[in-house]
């Protein structure tokens, strides 16, 4: 079965985002610890990419017609195992694996041991460049599929970054879509502290990109950016920086002292997923 | 009157490209670069990549045979590695050229994990590997072999000559992984034609024997002990030289057999390298491991220091991997 650029509902979407939510909870839940906070302020933008914009095949993650979806970020490897199960690609059960030894579901994550993994991200910085080389093969092959590349704001302080923004551009990659995961936090503290990169969209679009800003948890304004990323007729590579709130969804996580790493205690798994369910319920009742 | 300031002995240069050829000695012009384009006319999948420096690594015969095939990535190490990730990924076999120092020293985390963690079909091939430029510490690959030998699922070419190279190419790529391989450019000297010699990857080759000494060298310190082994003669010493052209993963079981054929040799492991983390230790660790001891043990490489500027002889002299060298020291060592 082939899923392809659906023209899914936002409404429908936004169930799809409260799934990958729940089952990065679940999976936090198995270690009792994980990267949930970002998990749940992606999840939006994750429900966009593979039930909206991706057009792959759930039973076969290698099928060489899929759009590819590179995680540069490797430390958000919950948000995308949550995804690639809510898509079909991994099954529901291996959930109960996750970080454990042997499991297909690693902490970080890593293309030999997960289907539907393109790349082992996690050494920041890598994604983009590697999707360079992946738009420039697919321009060579004279096929039509988009290179989405998910990184994080903290990675626009890595200099291969902009080696490989540069490069995009000069080659004219319209088959290539980065997504900037803007949530401000990185291991030290904020990212605009840690190295302040001021307007991120301005950048990519001095360096000849087609840029959009928009706010990541809004998931009306992710399908236009989306839509618009992937229908625009223009030689250039898109950006979309999606302004991220960490802990999404799940109130005292959102307020919680913000730092990378959201400490959540053992006995604040359940109500994280009894709160995420209600808001969920209240939202759509 | 004019004072004329006393005529000074011309300098000898210290550019960055010389070739490593001997006044005279026979040499082949670009052979990776030709053996590269000509591979590619039956191997569709081969494209070309480098880091602005196609001109100085041969790599623009490449271009020019196959211009549609040849990626400019600009002056950026990093990009360079990981767009050759991303080209594998999608089934080429990119081929990407820079400087050894820029490829070892810039781009390691690239290399490493974007293409050899991943297992990704890549070739990288280095020009001024070790101390072939005179260029100073800023472009002389003196520890590359060091920092590469640590990674893993990499293999580690280091040729001889124009004809270890054109051999090299299409077996390296035939070998299905990430491949380093410390490219000698430009004019490069031919001498393992005169030998019964095929390049096999993954082989040492015995080029010649010799009753007294065993050279184990790599690259261009293969030529230099058999030129070496030649002049031994005259002072009655009998050396063989095995060539090593594949320094990981290394041919230890010839190395251990041709030590332990004949013991009493001594074994000079010679490479154009620093003696840390080369050739020279890896041939040690497998000889005590194996618990193969020769009568004496003795290395032949770059010391463990930034080095000079200057013209290559006069530098190859300095730091005793000059042809002169290598035979006075070996006596040296044989009292």
């Amino acid at each position: 079965m082939t899923v392809s650029a659906t023209n899914m509902p936002v409404e429908e979407l936004s169930r799809r985002a409260y799934n990958i939510r729940r089952h990065a909870l679940k999976m936090g839940q198995v270690q009792g610890q994980g990267y949930v906070g970002q998990a749940l302020g992606v999840a939006d933008v994750l429900a966009v990419s593979y039930f909206r914009a991706l057009t792959y095949r759930p039973g076969e993650p290698e099928w060489e017609g899929r759009d590819r979806f590179l995680l540069s970020i490797g430390h958000y490897a919950i948000a995308l195992y949550a995804a690639l199960i809510e898509a079909g690609v991994i099954p529901l059960e291996e959930l109960e694996t996750y970080g454990s030894d042997d499991s297909r579901l690693p902490m970080s994550g890593m293309a030999s041991y997960t289907p539907g993994m393109e790349i082992s991200g996690g050494s920041l910085g890598q994604g983009l460049g590697i999707a360079v080389g992946m738009g420039l093969g697919l321009k060579r092959k004279g096929t039509g599929q988009f290179v989405y590349n998910l990184m994080s704001d903290g990675e626009l302080g890595e200099g291969s970054t902009w080696e490989a923004a540069a490069s995009a551009a000069h080659w004219k990659l319209d088959n290539l879509i980065t997504i900037v995961d803007f949530n401000n936090q990185q291991a030290d503290g904020p990212s605009t502290q840690v190295l302040g990169m001021g307007d991120i969209a301005a950048k990519f679009a001095a360096f000849g990109w087609h840029a959009q800003f928009v706010n990541g948890n809004d998931m009306e304004a992710l399908v236009e950016a989306f839509d618009k990323a992937r229908e625009l007729d223009d030689p250039r590579p898109r950006v979309i920086v999606a302004d991220t709130l960490m802990g999404r969804g799940v109130p005292f996580l959102e307020a919680r002292e913000k730092t990378h790493f959201i400490r959540v205690d053992e006995d604040e798994w359940d109500k994280a997923i009894d709160v995420l369910d209600a808001g969920y319920a209240a939202a759509t009742a | 009157m004019s004072v004329e300031a006393p005529a000074k002995p011309r300098l000898k240069t210290s550019a960055m490209i010389a070739s490593i050829a001997a006044e005279g000695q026979r040499t082949v012009s670009a052979p990776f670069g030709h053996a590269l384009s000509k591979l590619a006319e039956t191997k569709q999948n081969i494209v070309g990549m480098s880091a602005d420096l196609a001109k100085y690594t041969d790599l623009h015969i490449f271009a020019a045979n196959h211009p549609d095939r040849f990626y400019q990535m600009g002056m950026a190490e990093q990009l360079l590695m990981m767009s050759g990730a991303g080209m594998a990924r999608e089934g080429f076999q990119p081929w990407l050229t820079t400087y050894a120092v820029f490829a070892a020293r810039r781009a390691y985390d690239f290399l490493c994990l974007a293409i050899a963690e991943e297992g990704l079909d890549v070739k990288v091939c280095c020009a001024l590997p070790g101390l072939t430029t005179g260029y100073g510490p800023s472009h002389q690959a003196t520890e590359d072999l060091a920092i590469f030998r640590g990674m893993p699922d990499l293999t580690i070419v280091d040729p001889c000559d124009a004809i270890d190279i054109e051999q090299a190419v299409p077996q390296i790529s035939d070998h299905k992984g990430a491949v380093y391989m410390r490219l000698l450019r430009g004019k490069v000297p031919a001498v393992l034609d005169e030998y019964d010699y095929k390049f096999e990857l993954g082989k040492a080759k015995m080029l010649r024997d010799g009753a007294d000494v065993l050279f184990i060298s790599s690259g261009l310190m293969t030529m230099r002990a058999l030129e070496a082994a030649d002049r031994l003669r005259a002072d009655k010493v009998e050396a063989a030289v095995l060539h090593c052209p594949t320094i990981k993963p290394l041919d230890e079981k010839t190395i251990i057999e041709a030590v332990a054929a004949k013991p009493g040799r001594l074994v000079v492991v010679a490479e154009n390298h620093s003696v840390i983390g080369g050739l020279g230790e890896a041939v040690a660790a497998c000889l005590l491991g194996s618990g193969t001891v020769p009568s004496g043990f003795r290395q032949i490489g770059l010391p463990d220091k930034f080095l000079d500027a200057g013209a290559l002889p006069t530098l190859h002299d300095r730091y005793g991997i000059s042809t002169d060298q290598v035979v006075a020291r070996t006596l040296s060592w044989l009292g």
